[in-house]
């Protein structure tokens, strides 16, 4: 599942979403957000769905991949989908037995499924297409506090190491014929294995902390930032939000 | 972990949630010195891997949430690790999303800090066996609290949305047991294998 975190995003710049800086992306994200949030029109709604499904073919995002990851969307989210148009009280739109759908709880789940991926839509292609470490350097020039870009982008190192760890783990297991079932010698092992992790995992990063130390680790990492704001990131950046404001302030006034 | 997608919560909700999750992981992050750093990454790293373990419950399996276990190793630092977790999911997989990041961190880390504050000290002090009860209560109570936490949020978002909150809050009976039970375990065997990952209440991994 990880992989997606090594994967070799396409950043030679044939992609277009790549012409933009990776502060712009985050910001546009979370402006696209924020208004999307405020939207209750199911026409603006499918208007956003649309442009969304366009930006992200644009970023050269595989239809596949991306399908696969709105399917696996939330659990919950398909309770709320189902549950909404028979709690909601409102007109009925036909009765069937002891069913009664109403038409408010449907525009209700329609709203909410339209805007979820929407947004998932628009995350993927503008910030999903980022590199860890192009993150890491986007948050720091955004001035979010330093050791909490060291954290993340040490944690992001640490993910591959630590999941080739447990997969040795669990060649182990497996080489001693342990089968997960649902029992308690199955949820004693898995204990036993997250504490192990843990264990090996806080011996390791004790090697790593005296070899930064030998390296004149002083708490703060050097960035070489490659990316530059340009004229087209001022542009977008206007543009997302003179929209926004416009939609919000519609938003508010019908 | 679970987390709440955007487009679900109204903007109180996710303008509270913003505001008390920055005023935790301010406080969090100046109690945690650059040296420690690496053990911080580095436990977390190791919890995000063991969350995307599923763990066979019944006919179904569940993913763990570990935020009771992420307060006990990582004491109050836990607010950070569980942050930047969401971070990774949010940007990465697409699953939750930036503005809806202070709801969720608030529902996994409050839990977390408690775990950190009430029950870390009690484990420091514990022989094994006790800690596995101490473990069993820090991942029930962890689970318990995020799906209250997790379902109030929901409901006071939109009254229309209050039945299929409770649903939800039902899928958490069964992931409290399991997390209870697992994170007793585990807390029993770092209590034998290595009872210093386990810190006093101010103790911090340098």
């Amino acid at each position: 599942m990880t992989d997606v975190l090594y994967a070799q995003t396409d950043q030679s710049g044939t992609s277009a979403i790549n012409y933009l800086d990776p502060r712009t992306r985050l910001l546009t994200a979370v402006l696209t957000t924020v208004t999307l949030i405020s939207i209750d029109s199911l026409v603006i709604l499918t208007g956003a769905l649309v442009f969304a499904a366009g930006i992200t073919a644009l970023a050269g995002l595989g239809a596949f991949s991306v399908v696969r990851r709105l399917v696996l969307l939330e659990g919950f989210v398909i309770v709320l989908l189902l549950v909404l148009p028979f709690t909601t009280t409102g007109e009925p739109l036909f009765e069937l037995g002891p069913i009664v759908p109403s038409g408010e709880g449907l525009k209700l789940a329609a709203v909410i499924a339209l805007k979820i991926n929407t947004i998932t839509l628009l995350n993927l292609a503008l910030i999903g297409t980022l590199s860890p470490l192009q993150v890491g350097n986007a948050l720091r020039l955004l001035r979010v506090p330093g050791n909490l870009v060291q954290l993340l982008l040490m944690s992001v190192r640490y993910i591959s190491v630590l999941e080739n760890e447990y997969a040795r783990i669990r060649r182990a297991m497996k080489a001693r014929a342990f089968v997960a079932r649902s029992n308690v010698h199955t949820w004693r092992t898995f204990g036993w294995l997250v504490g192990m992790l843990l264990v090996r995992s806080f011996e390791r990063s004790r090697r790593v902390s005296n070899a930064m130390r030998c390296r004149g680790f002083n708490g703060s990492f050097t960035f070489h930032s490659e990316s530059q704001w340009k004229v087209l990131d001022s542009i977008t950046l206007t543009l997302a939000t003179v929209t926004s404001v416009c939609l919000i302030f519609r938003s508010y006034m019908t | 972990m679970a987390h709440i997608p955007e487009g679900i919560l109204s903007e109180p909700v996710l303008i509270g949630g913003a505001v008390l999750g920055i005023a935790m992981l301010g406080y969090s992050l100046k109690r945690m010195p650059a040296e420690s750093i690496p053990q911080t990454a580095l436990l977390a790293a190791a919890l995000f891997v063991s969350s995307l373990v599923s763990i066979p419950v019944g006919v179904s399996s569940v993913h763990l949430l570990l935020n009771g276990l992420m307060g006990i190793v990582l004491g109050i630092v836990a607010v950070p690790a569980i942050l930047i977790a969401l971070v990774l999911q949010a940007v990465f997989f697409g699953y939750g999303g930036l503005v809806v990041l202070g709801v969720n961190l608030v529902n996994l880390a409050l839990p977390a800090v408690l775990c950190a504050i009430v029950i870390r000290p009690l484990i420091h002090n514990a022989s094994p066996r006790k800690s596995f009860w101490l473990g069993l209560l820090a991942g029930g109570l962890g689970a318990c609290m995020t799906g209250i936490l997790l379902t109030s949020s929901i409901m006071l978002s939109d009254p229309n949305l209050i039945p299929a909150a409770k649903i939800i809050l039902l899928t958490f009976v069964p992931l409290m047991a399991i997390e209870g039970v697992i994170t007793g375990f585990t807390v029993g065997f770092i209590k034998r294998v290595a009872p210093e990952l386990i810190l006093p209440k101010e103790g911090r991994h340098v």
